[in-house]
């Protein structure tokens, strides 16, 4: 019986193992690859990101300046957000929340010129956004 | 005598993944084993005609969901001695620091899922507390807890800054404590050892015979551990492969208990050599050629046949992965045993079926 | 390329693989390769001491292969899955699928086989 006793000492000393979760939340570390930003500001369409995408969910059109992305078939490995020459892709450190349907992301702006007006920044719940 | 055929799988609580084994029993003892695999059958070897040569990192990451970033490396290896690219020392180390600890995060898996083959919860739960802390140090450092994604052809894709290595050292000197905790329970508990000593036992020359590989060949006594090859930083650092002697299911959980020891080890060298330095370079051009890779991972040896002829996309693609090799040792240790020790015999050769059977 | 390929035909195939195993080599796996139309290259790996050695045997579409389960038992795991997957026969295989080990019964294609025409079904 006394072997166990050290063990329960020990246990009863120290603090818990678990976190207190939803009361306490761990805030995100630094370079999480959570959901996917761009910033359409600063875009140019050049297309590099959907070339490289390993699961192909990006999509640009060069002329109309408009960038389609579906974050359901997105894996988040940031390979678009290191190789994007503009720096207007970035990953976030949260996760992306869930969504109750399936939906696309669309943005658009001015390809190549200077933008006076930009349509929707994205929130994290967004959905098919209009002109 | 009247036989049952008792199916085990492809759902039973001890499997991580699916494996199907259609046991002949005959009063308790089986006399017969036939396997099935083809349950998470996904092709990707195929997908080299989609994905050019660069895009296939992250196809070949998601080959295996423990074991991920070593899948990377072997293939990044690959395709970097067909193209004559040498990679920089210092993403090397990096390299290095991330696949031991990925190993050591694999081999606690494995831990807990043993305790919890007969019956030992707590002790399962134990091992997924370090396990825990493993998995934070990869999201503090790479984005992502076990898909990490951090090899491309020449180099990585992320840096380690001075005190990131610093508050790595204070980490895993606590997991070494953590560890020491839980030795005399694991390995000196009557219970523990009434289920595992003279279980499954596998000798040296039938090892050897059906060639067996990784901590399973270990434990039977055969030396072999590809790092031993010394790729990537491997050959300036100091290593010994843990080798074991019964080859019974202790001898096994005791291997691979020391092999986490002798990860904390490496990376406590690899920490102390880095190098400083650039961590990538950029690479032009494409493969062409043929080339074989071999790579520790923590199941055992993969090896990786690569076929390129000059286009983006890869002509072929052969990946064989260490359980794939110690299935067949599965049909020569279960006959004879008792029904209820078919779990955890099979666990302890450390299936992962989903590597299997890509 | 710096690795020992050695060519073998399909008759001294067993007997090579059967030296190979008197001097201590372990049996590491098989690739099979499409090189065009109507030839597949199939490579056998070794091992000893942490060095490879290899063998092609180059083989025609529709031509049964000698298996190495007689000599290799656990080469049966991987004729299967090459059965499957490419449609090459491999002869005296130790347990046979019948290309059911990954693929269902019912799928007559051969998956990983650029150039390929349905098998013809299988006589039950």
């Amino acid at each position: 019986m006394f072997k166990m006793t050290p063990n329960v000492i020990r246990n009863l000393l120290h603090k818990k193992a678990t976190r207190l979760y939803p009361r306490l939340i761990r805030p995100a570390f630094e370079n999480v690859r959570g959901a996917l930003f761009n910033d359409v500001a600063q875009c140019t369409f050049c297309g590099v990101c959907a070339v490289k995408c390993p699961s192909q969910c990006i999509a640009v059109d060069k002329k109309a300046g408009i960038w389609i992305y579906d974050p359901f078939a997105c894996v988040f490995c940031g390979i678009c957000a290191d190789i994007c020459p503009a720096e207007s892709l970035h990953q976030q450190s949260e996760y992306r929340l869930p969504l109750a349907g399936r939906e696309t992301i669309t943005l658009k702006g001015e390809p190549k010129q200077k933008i006076e007006k930009t349509t929707q920044i994205p929130e994290e719940e967004n959905d098919d956004s209009k002109d | 005598m009247l036989k049952t055929i008792i199916p085990f799988g492809p759902q039973h609580p001890v499997l991580p993944e699916p494996l199907h084994l259609k046991l002949t029993v005959e009063d308790e003892i089986i006399t017969d084993v036939f396997p099935a695999l083809g349950f998470v059958h996904r092709g990707l070897e195929n997908l080299v005609n989609i994905r050019d040569f660069q895009q296939m990192i992250q196809v070949i990451e998601r080959v295996c969901g423990i074991c991920s970033m070593l899948h990377a490396m072997c293939f990044c290896q690959g395709i970097e001695e067909m193209m004559g690219v040498e990679v920089p020392p210092r993403a090397k180390f990096l390299r290095i620091i991330w696949s031991e600890l990925h190993r050591m995060q694999s081999h606690l898996l494995w831990l807990g899922l043993f305790a919890d083959s007969f019956g030992f919860e707590s002790l399962f739960m134990q091992f997924w507390k370090i396990r825990e802390k493993l998995l934070d140090i990869n999201e503090a450092t790479t984005g992502n807890r076990v898909i990490i994604s951090v090899n491309v052809i020449g180099g990585v894709r992320r840096d380690l800054s001075g005190e990131q290595l610093r508050s790595m050292l204070s980490d895993i000197s606590w997991i070494e404590d953590e560890m020491g905790l839980l030795e005399t329970t694991l390995l000196s508990d009557y219970t523990v050892k009434k289920r595992t000593v003279g279980k499954g036992v596998l000798s040296k020359e039938k090892a050897f015979e059906l060639g067996v590989v990784g901590p399973t060949a270990r434990a039977s006594g055969i030396a072999q551990d590809m790092r031993m090859l010394g790729y990537s930083a491997l050959g300036q650092l100091d290593f010994e492969p843990v080798v074991g002697t019964d080859g019974d299911c202790y001898a096994r959980s005791k291997v691979r208990f020391q092999e986490v020891r002798q990860s904390i080890n490496l990376v406590r060298q690899a920490i102390a050599k880095i190098p400083e330095g650039e961590i990538r370079i950029k690479i032009k051009g494409r493969p062409a050629g043929e080339t074989v890779t071999r790579v520790e991972q923590p199941r055992g040896e993969l090896f990786y046949y690569i076929k390129a002829n000059g286009s983006k996309n890869l002509e072929r693609l052969r990946i064989r992965t260490p359980t794939f090799a110690n299935i067949p040792a599965l049909l020569s240790i279960l006959p004879g045993m008792w029904l209820s020790d078919v779990p955890v015999v099979v666990l302890s050769i450390d299936p992962c079926i989903s590597c299997t059977e890509r | 390329m710096r690795h020992d390929v050695t060519c073998v035909s399909l008759e001294a195939l067993v007997g090579e693989v059967a030296k190979i195993k008197v001097q201590g080599y372990r049996f590491v796996t098989l690739s099979c390769v499409e090189r065009d139309e109507d030839t597949f290259d199939i490579f056998y790996h070794f091992d000893k001491n942490l060095m490879l050695k290899h063998f092609k045997l180059s083989v025609s579409k529709g031509v049964p292969v000698p298996s190495l389960s007689p000599v290799y038992f656990a080469a049966f795991l991987v004729e299967n899955e090459i059965q499957d997957l490419f449609g090459i026969a491999f002869e005296k295989l130790a347990f046979d699928y019948e290309r059911t080990f990954y693929l269902d019964e019912e799928v007559r294609a051969t998956p990983f086989c650029r150039f390929t025409v349905a098998k013809a079904a299988r006589n039950e």
